[in-house]
């Protein structure tokens, strides 16, 4: 179970990118972050296995507080948290295969690593996972010959490699056009019903987010503004989101308030 | 399933438990023989150069000795003002070899472009350049210091027939990047040969001309620093005397001293490029 | 442009007219005052060509029995040059990892790494040559590590340049699977530089043929040798014989390194 809480980042700068957000992420569940851009939504996500350093509150997986961690701890916690990209963040010149098994680079020495002396576990493991996420097959391709859907399935066979607790995903679907994400957005769900881990995703499509997630935390401005059920995220609430009204005030009004057309900002957060 | 991850998907089929990453080699006995030729070729040639524990042991020795020997630099006014005369030997050697080095390259770079002469010419003008670059600064200065004697007029030398290997080779490879267009509408006034190459090519490269002569004098300071190892003038004959009288200390200032000027000249060369482009 | 006078029509204003009269007048000037300050007697000066048109009747035709015994000598400035260039390669991995500024530890290791790049490149090789024979004394041993030395700057800053360049998404990703931190290199970094790596050490090959010839002139091997040997016995004949046999791996080593750079790419 992943608890987070009180969570804040202030950078140097003085802009403040999150403030006192508390989630908690559990069992098989799929977690959708929506907001719009520059709420905090990677920040959030990037902080959890702190590849962005949080300043204020903590982080707890699984019992074990992430914050305070340096070296071989925090190897430790990020090998048990799989990260998904919004730019796939394939190794480009390495091949489909070490690409995918550099998820287990956490277990692995150095020199093993360096070697490709991977766990013949591991190899079993990496080969039935590809062909999970359908890629069977193309294991000694080179990950720049292969297209944007299929580079975020071998981002997705990566993370599990690691054996995670639990799935982080920074927009994994912004990359791709509707139909590829629908499939990667399928995938997630399926990787998760069968590995019993929960997803927590952050997206840009409201949709997507409505059509998957179980639950949906909406950010703005770093600060938690809804939490509950897709079913509960009314017009209300997405005005909350996006155009940061107080709550239960009427869409007209919001309309009104910041002169902005209601399609103009459907087109922006894919109402 | 409730239970588990794969095992739904581990009945179905067995995956290989290993993987071999395809090599670039043409198969593993080919790599295994290319690394094997390899750890050869550097223990052979170990053995040639009679690398042994004692002479690293030595070696080591020797470098420490060489050090101290050469730390504090010697920098009294008298060691100052022999590095002073020397370097104002190179600097010259360098400014006035650029200058002629740059007269006699232009014409050898017309001779070397592809889309400016015929076909003979061409292949005339190429080999001049090929050869100017093989042959290093040093070799040239010690054919020059055969043909006139030591001095830094032999230096001059060198370094003006090392010039078109750089000046006429780059020079060269602009030309043939010229508007086409421009040239033809020069010829077509019926301007004669020499004409078109004033009016037509010369205003489109005159500023890479001149940031490749700035280069190239960048270039020239560097080698008339070190030229006088075989007896062709500048500092390097100091340098080289230096070390012959084991004085070791005047040696690191010598070395300093090249280093702070090559540096300078590349700052200055850099800043200028600059300007002009 | 302003122009006064339609009928007196000039191709540039009249200030970047006179820029470029000055330039071109202090260029001769500074030219002038150089060529003073070398002392050059006139008559050597004028009589150069001859002398060097002599020199060359005196070396032709070139001793064709004389290129049996260079052969070795030959050999050896080949291999000083891969030996120098492989040992080039593997010292300047640390101090391009440092010199770059996303992989560098702090601000001092940073500094250390350019400082090794800037002393490495600004020594030409015949000084390198000048203190290793000191400390290892005369032969090719001397010439390697002089090679070493002065590609390290070169080969440095160009892998420093190439690892400031990579993407750091996929370095990013490797460390988020927990690999340790050599691991995080070894697949995230070096995947990237490695098609600049074997780039740059064919390119620095190339150089080092050429500079291999030289560092003989002070006795780290190679056919400069030879070379200075040949001279002192004012065998002309012999020189002329070194002096194409130079011309042919130079030229070789180009072409080869050319179509090595090609291929991987």
């Amino acid at each position: 179970m992943l608890s987070v809480s009180e969570l804040g980042k202030t950078y140097p700068s003085g802009e403040r990118a999150l403030h006192d957000v508390s989630m908690e992420v559990a069992g098989k569940e799929i977690v959708s972050i929506i907001g719009p851009s520059g709420a905090g939504k990677s920040t959030m996500i990037r902080c959890i296995n702190r590849l962005t350093e949080p300043t204020e509150g903590s982080i707890v997986l699984d019992g074990r507080d992430v914050t305070g961690l340096s070296g071989k701890e925090l190897q430790t916690a990020r090998r048990e948290m799989g990260m998904i990209f919004q730019e796939f963040n394939l190794v480009e010149r390495l091949t489909v295969m070490e690409n995918v098994l550099s998820g287990t680079l956490g277990y692995l020495s150095t020199w093993n690593a360096f070697r490709r002396n991977y766990q013949g576990e591991d190899v079993e493991r990496a080969y039935e996972v590809l062909d999970r996420v359908g890629m069977a097959g193309r294991e000694n391709a080179r990950a720049d010959e292969l297209s944007g859907g299929q580079r975020q399935r071998v981002g997705i066979a990566r993370a599990v490699l690691q054996r995670p607790k639990i799935i982080l995903a920074d927009e994994p679907t912004s990359a791709l056009d509707p139909e590829t994400s629908r499939a990667v957005m399928d995938l997630l769900t399926e990787i998760s019903r069968d590995e019993d881990i929960p997803v927590l995703i952050n997206i840009h499509e409201v949709e997507l987010a409505r059509e998957y997630a179980e639950r949906i935390v909406g950010l703005r401005e770093g600060e938690v503004v809804f939490e509950g059920p897709p079913e509960e995220l009314d017009s209300d609430a997405r005005n909350v989101i996006y155009r940061g009204a107080e709550p239960a005030s009427p869409t007209v009004v919001a309309q009104e308030k910041t002169g902005v057309s209601i399609s103009e900002v459907d087109k922006e957060t894919s109402f | 399933m409730a239970d588990g991850s794969t095992g739904e998907y581990a009945s179905e089929e067995s995956f290989p438990s290993t993987w071999e990453r395809p090599t670039v080699f043409y198969n593993d006995a080919v790599k295994w023989l290319v690394y094997g030729l390899l750890v050869a070729f550097v223990l052979w040639s170990a053995w040639e150069m009679r690398v042994s524990a004692d002479r690293i042991l030595a070696g080591t020795e020797g470098g420490i000795g060489l050090v101290t020997a050469m730390v504090p630099p010697d920098f009294t006014p008298d060691a100052r003002m022999r590095i002073w005369n020397g370097m104002v030997e190179s600097v010259s050697m360098a400014i006035v070899a650029t200058i002629i080095g740059v007269v006699l390259s232009t014409p050898i770079a017309v001779l070397a472009a592809e889309n400016l002469v015929p076909r003979p010419v061409y292949v005339v003008g190429r080999a001049i350049v090929s050869i100017s670059r093989a042959l290093h600064e040093l070799v040239l200065g010690i054919i020059a210091v055969i043909a006139v004697g030591f001095g830094p007029l032999a230096g001059v030398i060198a370094l003006v027939f090392a010039t078109p290997g750089f000046f006429s080779k780059l020079l060269a490879e602009d030309l043939e990047d010229i508007d086409a267009g421009q040239v033809d509408a020069i010829r077509a006034t019926g301007a004669n040969q020499l004409q078109v190459l004033l009016y037509g090519v010369a205003p489109q490269v005159l500023p890479r001309f001149i940031g490749l002569a700035i280069y190239r004098w960048d270039i020239n300071i560097r080698a008339s620093a070190i030229i006088g190892i075989v007896g062709a003038g500048g500092i390097g004959q100091t340098l080289l005397n230096s070390f012959d009288q084991y004085d070791y200390g005047f040696s690191s200032a010598i070395i300093l001293s090249i280093i702070a000027v090559v540096l300078l000249g590349e700052v200055a060369s850099a800043w200028w490029r600059r300007r002009v482009q | 442009m302003a122009v006064e006078n339609p009928r007196s029509w000039r191709k540039y204003d009249l200030r970047t007219r006179l820029v470029r009269y000055l330039a071109v007048l202090l260029t001769l000037v500074v030219g002038a005052v150089s060529w003073q300050a070398l002392n050059i007697h006139y008559q050597f000066a004028l009589t150069a060509p001859w002398a060097l048109a002599d020199l060359f009747g005196r070396m032709y035709p070139p001793d064709v029995g004389y290129s049996t015994e260079i052969a070795g000598p030959l050999v050896e400035t080949i291999n000083i040059a891969i030996l120098g260039t492989g040992l080039a390669i593997i010292m300047s991995l640390p101090v391009a990892y440092i010199g770059a500024e996303n992989t560098t530890f702090n601000r001092y290791t940073y500094v250390l790494g350019k400082l090794i790049i800037v002393v490495s490149r600004s020594v030409n090789v015949i000084v390198w040559a000048l203190i290793f024979v000191v400390v290892f004394g005369a032969g090719a041993l001397s010439g390697v590590l002089a090679v070493a030395f002065r590609s390290i700057g070169f080969c440095a800053k160009l892998l420093a340049e190439g690892i400031e360049e990579i993407d750091p998404g996929q370095v990013e990703a490797i460390r988020a699977t927990g690999a340790p931190g050599p691991s995080v290199l070894v697949y995230g970094v070096v995947p990237q530089i490695k098609p600049l790596l074997i780039g740059i050490t064919t390119y620095r090959w190339d150089i080092n043929v050429r500079e291999a010839t030289i560092i003989g002139f002070v006795g780290a091997g190679g056919i400069g040798v030879q070379l200075q040997t040949q001279v002192n016995f004012l065998d002309w004949r012999a020189v002329f014989t070194i002096l194409i046999a130079i011309l042919g791996i130079v030229l070789f080593s180009e072409v080869l390194s050319a179509y090595l750079r090609k291929k991987v790419t």
